[in-house]
């Protein structure tokens, strides 16, 4: 009993405990997740078009950045962005005459490495969504007369997002694991701050655990959250199975 | 881009990559056996073994790698006393090992879904042929549910092995020099990122490339009820 007990002054919302940083470092988790997500969206977006693109050039082009992007560790990509955007910030700086060391701003790395990976399974999960869009839809668009814009917004796009909500869900869980990897470049997210207050506490068991438990929260009430989603865009369509 | 120093990192890298290869190898046997009994566990334990692997999976595919390893090595060396007491520290202590026991963990997890859904997918018609047939019990198991069941798990546990490949590269925060470990260090001393990244990825994804082709390999062996038949006279 006095061992829960210690364990919830030390996780608590008390003076002593850690509390409150844990979970306003859930919601930066949450937030550098979210930002790469969409940006994930955008740049998959555009890399699926390049995918269906009637250029063989565009495609392999496409197919090389999913190719790459999805067999290289995701740790060395934050290297790039982090250590490769310093040095590119410290040679715009030099540019106007500064000579010191500009350090990449650790949320943007984050954005933009976890964006710029789940762009790759991302742009997947859309062009298998686009594959299982029936033609005669697309046809049919067509033959009232819709232009390729209003086609896309009325037709494709929401049928596309339908079917690509069970992979977006993945992709998104996945984003939100990654997301602890940032950690290393000093964001204090959910595992920073853990290990922040694990060396301050010396009760690195606690903590870590604590982080598990949350983060099984988020994924638990992203999952939900997905399930509902994929309920609502179906709404009008009857299952075969 | 320089040449030279490109190579110099490929050679640097590369005396990283038996690490990688070891720690992917060692935790993909470990953690598929493991995941094997959760599986059958599964299947085959009723409700309390559903509940049970359930909870398992819920947990390590719900938390970040990275989480679940820090646990291991920096939480668990919070109980050294005990640890040593029970004769395990010489393990713990070892980053290497609290790499391994992560990553098995961890694998053990996906493939046990893995290996779940090829089971599941062994038709009914199939055992009920094979009841007739008098078979029952292990014989059965052997000849009949595992070889079906292992084709359809094949193309996921081929992805599997290449995420665990990827996955090994988390060991270089807790201290392990396997490649990406390497990598970082030398992006950190010369900042030269995307040269190194470039050597990196490639070597990633030559050895990505690698086990595509032999998972492709063995699927086309496992399969050869669905090649076309030779042509025949008559």
């Amino acid at each position: 009993m006095e061992l829960i007990d210690r364990y919830l002054v030390l996780v608590g919302f008390g003076e002593t405990g850690w509390g409150t940083l844990l979970l306003s470092a859930s919601a930066m988790t949450l937030g550098v997740s979210i930002c790469g997500f969409l940006t994930g969206t955008i740049l998959g977006s555009v890399v699926t078009f390049m995918k269906l693109s009637r250029y063989m050039v565009v495609r392999w082009l496409a197919d090389g950045y999913t190719t790459v992007l999805r067999g290289v560790p995701d740790l060395l990509v934050i290297y790039l962005f982090y250590f490769g955007g310093s040095a590119f910030l410290g040679y715009l700086g030099g540019l106007f005459g500064y000579q010191g060391f500009i350090g990449m701003p650790a949320f943007l790395t984050g954005t933009l490495a976890l964006g710029v990976v789940s762009a790759a399974y991302q742009s997947e999960v859309f062009r298998g969504a686009f594959k299982s869009v029936a033609n005669g839809e697309l046809e049919a668009a067509s033959a009232v007369g819709m232009r390729p814009w209003p086609k896309f917004r009325r037709i494709v796009a929401p049928l596309v997002l339908r079917y690509a909500i069970p992979g977006l869900g993945n992709t998104w869980q996945l984003v939100l694991k990654e997301s602890a990897l940032i950690s290393i470049t000093g964001l204090v997210e959910l595992l920073r701050q853990s290990q922040i207050a694990a060396g301050s506490t010396r009760r690195p068991f606690e903590f870590y655990l604590t982080a598990i438990v949350l983060y099984l929260v988020i994924t638990w009430a992203s999952s939900i959250a997905f399930r509902h989603l994929e309920a609502r865009t179906m709404r009008g369509t009857r299952s075969s199975l | 881009m320089d040449v030279a120093f490109m190579w110099e990192t490929f050679l640097i890298l590369l005396s990283g990559l038996p690490l990688t290869l070891e720690l992917a190898l060692t935790s993909i046997i470990a953690g598929g056996i493991l995941a094997l009994f959760l599986s059958l566990f599964a299947v085959a334990g009723g409700p309390i073994g559903r509940g049970l692997t359930r909870g398992y999976v819920f947990v390590f595919r719900g938390s970040p790698l990275l989480v679940q390893m820090f646990l291991i090595y920096y939480g668990l060396g919070q109980f050294r006393p005990l640890l040593q007491e029970l004769g395990l520290w010489a393990i713990f202590r070892e980053p290497y090992w609290c790499a391994v026991i992560a990553l098995t963990l961890n694998t053990a997890a996906y493939t046990s879904e893995i290996f779940r859904g090829g089971l599941k997918a062994v038709s009914l018609q199939q055992v009920e042929a094979a009841r007739a047939c008098g078979m029952s019990g292990l014989l059965l198991f052997r000849r009949i549910v595992l070889p079906i069941a292992i084709r359809h798990a094949l193309p996921a546990y081929g992805n599997e092995i290449i995420l665990m490949l990827k996955a090994t590269a988390l060991a270089s925060v807790i201290t392990i020099m396997e490649v990406t470990g390497l990598a970082g260090k030398l992006i950190a001393d010369s900042f030269r990122a995307f040269e190194v990244f470039i050597v990196a990825g490639a070597i990633y994804l030559a050895v990505t490339f690698l086990v595509t082709r032999l998972m492709m390999i063995i699927e086309f062996w496992l399969s050869p009820h669905l090649r076309m038949r030779p042509p025949t006279l008559a």
